[in-house]
């Protein structure tokens, strides 16, 4: 017997359009208020706790550009993946084809360390972005010609990578004068994305004094508005949506699945060897065994929180790196567990989902138990 | 139980359903329908694809809720509101498609439908008691896969009956049997009968109806049309009442057959799938100008004729398909499109056209080389341009070009969709099934629309299980039955009986025609 319920869930016939776009915000606010409980349960005041967490990270220009340098990476990777996630091709390994990218880039970098130029930058940046694409081709490959499942396959890949990236900072990489930790040399000023604070012609000089946030950001200035062209405005954009939304009328109107399949995943892969390449030829400076925080995997839920428009990616990024910069607050501020940050993502995502079913199908009371028949035989 | 049964059956049906109706957003599929079975009764639901027959169906077995009427059960009002519900009450339903696991067991496969524990051995033993006593021979403990399609079944009905039914629901079940399976199955559900289980059989099977069923209900577009005693009524008589009209007489008009435009060469195809229809070496000829019709029982070789066609599926000999002297057996249905073929496909929400985008881009889907798309980008002022233009001139009613496809009628989107195809200047147009569940108005909209094209030297080739809609719109007509083609009648030198006989699969093979043309 299945569970009995005392409810249940109907499909809507027509999901409200305006509930589309309030149920990420919602998710938001619900997330927000159980954290609260959290923290008092934890023993902090929650409004306390509450100001170090969302309001004392951004309170200075220091904070935004933390902000941006967390927010640019999330953003980029999610674009990427939301290209495909529109037609249901689930790109799960972008935490993978970022190493690849961070590899790549890695290599150029040290290779000509001594001998690099203003070239060397521009050429670690398309490295990283044909790695990405490279480590995506392996999923698009096994998908499109021999039909693996492309979530499988691009999550195991990921610690594919892991273990390369491990293998290379631990053996040929490895710098000679780091007593056996696992990295590479720092990376020379050729190969490193220059301080907006640098840029002093920008008169930025005085304001971003001793900020972090680099020209890496520039990248993905430039591809949100190519991703909104792409998505929003390109004939193969529409097929993407199409296959997406109804795989039968794609096929009909001949829309190749293969091609859309290649699409989808060398996009993304290049978008995450970006995020790769900004993160080691930018805070960073160097390839290590652990130097991202999981954007492959946090860039997932952008993509859904942003319901894969790419204005709402945007936000959703600068929400996430929120996030990540508040559980880093709380932890010195507070001496909260480092947890409460996946804590926070897990909840957006969960009450997001959540509120999607709700979108989608409209709750139910089941009615009182069925009338009594009388057995057959006992008339 | 039998006696108590048959007290039962003279006063109060088991199930009885009062003025049911079901709006699905694109078509009503049951408008005010009433239906009574009394136990020990072998009930006929009687109709064409998409009368109705297959909502009704899903309604009493829980799966649909209906928006208006009444369901009895002994004479009690009851809600029946899921499957789990009426196997509860004791309703059981055999489906056209069975969903069995192929590598486990015909016991183990048995034992997920039912509830509670289960002990493998004692229902081993339930099953060969049952399967003997009602002519279903079938071993408990081979694995699915080693079966064959009529033995699947039996699987499907024994499960049924381990759960002692008041009330078996066949929905189609000959349609993957032999003739001597069928046989089989009609004695077994004699003896059911016999012993007090109301049967609910839908076929659109005449023969059968009238050997088997006590009672038959016709439906038509969703409507109650009638009962009758099946027995006592002529083929022809159950068929008009079926189909709704005497069949038409033909409609002659001038017809400038010019050369061959479509052209497929003993074209044979696999299956789609463990119940498709494979082709067998399938030969026709399309002639610019003329509208050949293919008739015959859904489910022989349609689906797999036409992906053929369009392109949704490729053959392996380039050779076996030609468009306007050009092979295009292993080119794409975007590159098909590009050679002047256009295609309304059966299934119009989903695969015709995406539900929840706008009309205009829906436009797009297909319409893409009318000057929509430019280095890459879409001219969204073109493809509204396209949408509002077939909106007006194929009579659309909708809420203008932004309005969403599944907001629309089942008839305004068929409209809408012949519309975007036929503004493709086509050479070659493949419509399937195109008035289904089209109103009326909308229905003479679009075979004028075939016939006109027709007259401008298109070639035509209309799939249809409307027999009625073929006879009225085309000049030629042939029939596909097992996966095999007819020869090719002229509408005018044929006739029901004929085109009925050769649904059943009788006639002779394509290539003995293809020797006769020779000879």
């Amino acid at each position: 017997m299945s569970l009995q319920l005392p409810f249940r869930l109907i499909p809507r016939a027509q999901p409200s359009q305006r509930m589309l776009v309030v149920a990420p915000l919602l998710a938001v606010v619900l997330t927000l208020l159980v954290g609260l409980g959290i923290f008092a349960a934890l023993g902090q005041n929650p409004l306390t706790a509450f100001r170090v967490f969302f309001i004392d990270p951004v309170s200075d220009i220091q904070g935004w550009s933390e902000l941006l340098l967390k927010a640019s990476p999330l953003c980029l990777i999610a674009l990427g993946l939301a290209i495909g996630f529109r037609a249901n091709i689930w790109n799960i390994g972008a935490e993978g084809q970022m190493y690849l990218g961070g590899i790549f880039a890695t290599g150029l970098a040290i290779h000509f360390h001594e001998t690099g130029g203003a070239w060397l930058l521009p050429a670690m940046i398309i490295a990283a972005a044909v790695g990405g694409a490279l480590w995506a081709a392996i999923t698009a490959a096994l998908r499109a010609h021999l039909r693996t499942n492309e979530i499988l396959v691009s999550l195991m890949l990921t610690y594919v990578a892991d273990l390369l990236v491990k293998y290379l900072v631990y053996g040929p990489w490895q710098d000679p004068q780091s007593n056996n930790f696992p990295f590479t040399i720092q990376f020379g000023d050729d190969a490193l994305f220059p301080l907006l604070a640098s840029w002093s012609w920008l008169g930025f000089d005085t304001l971003l004094e001793g900020t972090r946030v680099n020209l890496s950001i520039l990248m993905t200035l430039v591809a949100v508005p190519l991703a909104w062209l792409f998505m929003d405005r390109s004939f193969i954009g529409f097929q993407l949506s199409v296959a997406g939304l109804a795989p039968p009328a794609a096929r009909y109107a001949g829309f190749s699945e293969k091609r859309l399949v290649w699409v989808a995943l060398l996009l993304s892969g290049a978008a995450a060897g970006l995020a790769g390449v900004s993160e080691v030829a930018g805070p960073i400076g160097q390839l290590n065994d652990r130097w991202t925080p999981g954007y492959g995997f946090t860039a997932i839920i952008v993509a859904s929180l942003g319901r894969l428009h790419v204005v709402g990616i945007v936000f959703a990024a600068l929400l996430m790196a929120l996030l990540y910069l508040g559980g880093e607050a709380a932890q010195i501020a507070l001496q909260l567990p480092k947890a409460i940050s996946q804590v926070f993502q897990g909840l957006l995502l969960m009450f997001l989902l959540g509120c999607d079913v709700l979108v989608n199908y409209r709750v139910e009371r089941r009615r009182a138990a069925l009338p009594v028949v009388q057995p057959v035989a006992a008339a | 139980m039998n006696s108590a049964t048959h007290k039962r059956t003279d006063s109060v049906p088991l199930i009885a359903l009062h003025n049911i109706r079901k709006q699905y957003p694109a078509v009503l599929a049951v408008d005010d329908v009433s239906l009574s079975v009394k136990a020990g009764e072998i009930h006929a639901v009687l109709g064409e694809n998409g009368a109705g027959k297959s909502t009704l169906m899903k309604i009493i077995y829980g799966a649909v809720r209906p928006d208006a009427g009444r369901v009895e059960w002994n004479g009690q009002l009851v809600n029946i509101a899921s499957p789990g519900e009426a196997r509860e009450l004791g309703i059981a339903m055999v489906f056209q498609h069975f969903a069995l696991f192929d590598s486990i067991t015909v016991a183990e496969n048995i034992s997920l439908a039912l509830p509670g524990k289960f002990d493998l051995k004692a229902l081993a033993a339930r099953i060969t008691e049952v399967s003997q006593r009602y002519g279903l021979p079938l071993n408990p403990l081979r694995p699915v896969h080693e079966l064959s399609v009529g033995e699947r079944q039996r699987v499907e009905i024994v499960r049924c009956l381990l759960q002692s039914p008041k009330l078996l629901i066949m929905d189609e079940p000959t349609s993957v049997l032999t003739p001597q399976a069928v046989d089989q199955l009609f004695e077994t559900l004699r003896i059911l009968a016999a012993e007090g289980t109301a049967i609910v059989y839908i076929s659109h099977k005449l023969d059968e109806i009238r050997r088997l069923c006590h009672r038959a209900t016709i439906l038509r577009g969703g409507r109650y049309i009638g009962e009758v005693d099946p027995a006592a009524e002529t083929e022809r008589r159950l068929a008009e009442l079926m189909i709704g009209r005497d069949f038409p007489e033909t409609q002659h008009h001038a017809v400038v057959a010019g050369g061959i435009t479509l052209e497929t060469m003993a074209l044979s195809v696999p299956g789609d799938g463990p119940f498709g229809t494979a082709l067998n070496r399938v030969t026709l000829r399309l002639h610019s100008g003329q509208i050949l019709g293919i008739a015959g029982i859904s489910g022989n070789g349609q689906a797999e004729l036409l992906a053929a066609l369009t392109g949704e599926f490729l053959v392996d000999d380039a050779q076996s398909i030609w468009l306007n002297g050009i092979p295009i057996g292993r080119m794409g249905a975007s590159a098909r499109r590009r050679l002047g073929m256009v295609y309304v496909p059966e299934e119009r929400l989903g695969r015709g056209a995406v539900p929840p985008m706008t009309l205009t881009q829906n436009a797009l889907l297909t319409g893409y080389r009318q000057g929509m798309v430019q280095r890459g980008l879409v001219n969204a002022v073109a493809v509204a341009a396209y949408a509002a233009d077939c909106i007006r001139e194929y009579d659309v009613r909708c809420g203008g070009t932004e309005s969403p496809a599944q907001s629309l009628s089942g008839g305004n989107l068929q409209k809408y969709i012949v519309g975007r195809e036929l503004r493709q200047s086509p050479k070659v147009m493949i419509v399937a099934q195109p008035t289904w569940g089209v109103d009326v108005a909308a229905s003479a909209l679009i075979r004028q629309q075939i016939i006109d094209q027709a007259a401008a030297g298109v070639a035509v080739l209309v799939v249809s299980e409307d027999l009625g809609e073929i006879l009225e719109v085309c000049n030629q007509v042939a029939v596909i039955a097992g996966g095999r083609l007819s020869p090719v009648r002229d509408v005018s030198a044929t006739n029901a009986q004929e085109i009925g006989g050769w649904m059943a699969g009788r006639f002779p093979t394509g290539d003995a025609v293809l020797m006769a043309h020779a000879a």
